[in-house]
């Protein structure tokens, strides 16, 4: 995003926060600030700038610092620039068990980048997660709001290709499509 | 075949829509308890016996019963719907199947409680739930099950469902209360405990998703009537989620005080290890409470067998037992490292740790870095004596129990599997072959 253009939400967008800030009591507007991150994460290319997070806080009425150190504090929320398609993959006990090791190696491999990088063409960034709560589904990673579960290296080369074919615009954990739901 | 109260139509085609839920007489105990007064709700969940499901087990009724109720000032009912503890998905197979159980179990203890506003706070990766349960409200809300007098009885009641974004510590029930204010998930000093003063400093009760789903069956049946399920005060049933190395992944209901065994072999549970290898350790609770090997997970230490109760899975204290915690039931088989895999606990615990206590914050990092040394093939005797130590300094010095989740892991390691630790440390050129790491299915040969 270039500095001169203007940040405001889309018209959807601009509704569903009002919707969201509506479900605290008045003058808890600062409850909403988490589904209102994801809502901007969705909006700004999957990720969170300084001037977004500006815009946040005026939205909110509270002061840029209170969102800073809230988006900082959840993993969710990137502070750089990522790629089109953020791939985490979960890496705690239940999913190390059932390969997980396995799994990022091959993505660092397949992608030629290693975790926590993005590719050279902006498609794709590698992260690795912390329990997903899909154990019985192992090994899993998440693209958007999707869960990939019981996943074998054959499944992750279908998902890459698809994602490669499919997806055009950066996708989010609260997905474009639900916010003009 | 156990009693299943939670998990009956959890088959049933279309129960997540609410015609369907309703067709199998859902909403019909919220109207029931409509018709009662809360402290008769109140009553019949002290009765059923039912203790938190969310892994501290405390009994649901007596958290109920502490709820300050100062004149003019709202309160709260909260839903833990964090669910992050490793091994443990037991909540998010519920909300995505059957969300209108958790709705009606809300509206339920929220009239009780004298509750008119109420939150759902789900941790931000599920985010395809989260928009499960907002368009199973919504469709509440249409039919006059959630909003101003629902089904014509007076009451008033609003749900709303909120989203995390990424942060273990946040299923801590102050933690949970600070993001959901719009903040840091750091956890808050108690007293003042959250009943007195919590969401917004107002009166809050905090319970688990299976918990106020529970409520539910305990209110159609009657407290008495729950409260004989079960084995001793492990009344009712129980949501195991278990993962590993079974043949039978996957979310269970049971009535607590099934045998150990039983739930690890029969064809009705895990349906035994796979690949026919043999068993060598479980986590009985989710990562945070002790490791047993074989022998102490399958018999109590006077050779009785263990059952699937909270009791029964504490018996011998940490020296010989675990807990049942949140029922994330991670099996290993013969050829786990416990080494490694504590590792990977270790190391969820330090990038889960929020920083404000030191012994956690530091703590948890230097664990980590010694396993990761050992692992590495650098490790000495003294660094299992360091680890030893340094896991004793951080239980119980820390304002919320992620320390003793991170503390436990390690201690019970070191207690029942020293043996492993030594000998990586011994035999470090052994490590390679014997530091396992599981293959993932199918590998294709130009990676394998």
């Amino acid at each position: 995003m270039s500095a001169d253009k203007e940040i405001k939400f889309s018209d959807d967008a601009y509704a569903l926060v009002q919707k969201i800030i509506k479900r605290y009591p008045e003058g808890k507007q600062k409850s909403a600030l988490i589904p209102v991150l994801h809502v901007a994460q969705a909006e700004f290319n999957g990720w969170l700038s300084a001037p977004v997070m500006d815009y946040v806080a005026s939205l909110l009425n509270i002061t840029s610092i209170e969102v800073y150190e809230v988006a900082s504090f959840y993993t969710m929320f990137n502070l750089k620039p990522v790629g089109k398609c953020v791939i985490e993959v979960c890496r705690t006990g239940p999913c190390w068990l059932m390969g997980a090791e396995d799994l990022v190696k091959y993505l660092e491999k397949k992608l030629d980048i290693k975790e926590g990088q993005t590719t050279a063409d902006g498609m794709f960034t590698l992260k690795t997660a912390e329990c997903l709560a899909s154990c019985g589904t192992a090994p899993m990673m998440q693209i958007g709001e999707k869960y990939h579960e019981n996943l074998t290296l054959n499944k992750v080369d279908q998902i890459l290709d698809e994602c490669r074919a499919t997806v055009i615009e950066p996708i989010s954990h609260w997905s474009k499509k639900e916010i003009k739901a | 075949m156990g009693r299943k109260l939670l998990t009956e139509n959890i088959n049933v085609p279309g129960i997540q829509s609410l015609s369907v839920y309703r067709q199998q007489g859902g909403y019909e105990t919220l109207k029931k308890a409509l018709g009662m007064t809360s402290d008769a709700i109140v009553e019949e969940v002290k009765k059923s016996g039912l203790r938190g499901r969310g892994g501290a087990g405390f009994p649901t009724g007596m958290k109920w019963s502490f709820l300050a109720k100062p004149e003019g000032v709202p309160r709260h009912l909260v839903c833990n719907a964090d669910e992050s503890e490793p091994g443990t998905f037991k909540d998010r197979y519920m909300m995505e199947r059957i969300p209108h159980l958790l709705i009606e179990g809300m509206a339920i203890g929220s009239f009780a409680l004298g509750a008119h506003s109420s939150y759902i706070y789900i941790r931000g990766e599920m985010m395809y739930v989260f928009h499960i349960l907002q368009r199973a409200i919504d469709e509440a809300y249409e039919a006059g099950l959630l909003g101003k007098n629902i089904m014509g009885s007076g009451y008033d009641f609003d749900l709303y469902v909120h989203c995390g974004a990424g942060a273990y510590i946040c299923g801590e029930e102050t933690a949970l209360i600070e993001s959901l204010e719009g903040k840091r998930g750091n956890p808050r000093i108690k007293p003042p405990f959250p009943a007195i003063k919590g969401l917004w400093e107002r009166p809050t009760v905090v319970n688990n998703v299976e918990s106020i789903m529970a409520v539910v069956p305990i209110i159609k049946m009657g407290g008495d009537e729950y409260a004989k399920i079960g084995i001793g005060k492990s009344t009712g049933t129980k949501l195991i989620s278990a993962c590993g190395h079974i043949n039978k992944p996957g979310v269970y209901e049971i009535e607590l005080g099934v045998p150990v065994e039983e739930f690890i072999y029969s064809d009705e549970y895990c349906g035994g290890i796979r690949n026919g290898k043999e068993l060598k350790a479980v986590v009985a609770g989710g990562s945070s409470v002790p490791v047993l090997p074989k022998d102490l997970i399958l018999k109590l230490a006077n050779g009785e067998p263990r059952l699937m109760s909270y009791e029964s899975l504490s018996e011998g204290g940490f020296a010989t037992g675990t807990m049942l915690g949140s029922g994330g039931f991670i099996v290993m088989d013969e050829d786990t490292s416990i080494v490694k895999n504590l590792w990977t606990f270790t190391r969820f615990y330090h990038h889960e740790s929020c920083g404000q206590c030191s012994p956690c914050r530091e703590g948890t990092g230097w664990m980590e870095k010694l396993l990761h040394k050992i692992l590495d093939g650098h490790g000495t005797l003294s660094d299992v004596d360091l680890l030893w130590e340094i896991q004793s300094k951080i239980e119980g010095k820390t304002i919320c129990p992620l320390g003793d989740a991170a503390a436990w892991p390690v201690a019970s390691a070191i207690r029942h599997f020293r043996h492993e630790f030594e000998e990586y440390v011994k035999n470090p050129q052994n490590i390679k072959k014997d530091h396992h790491y599981y293959r993932v299915n199918n590998i294709s040969p130009e990676f394998a």
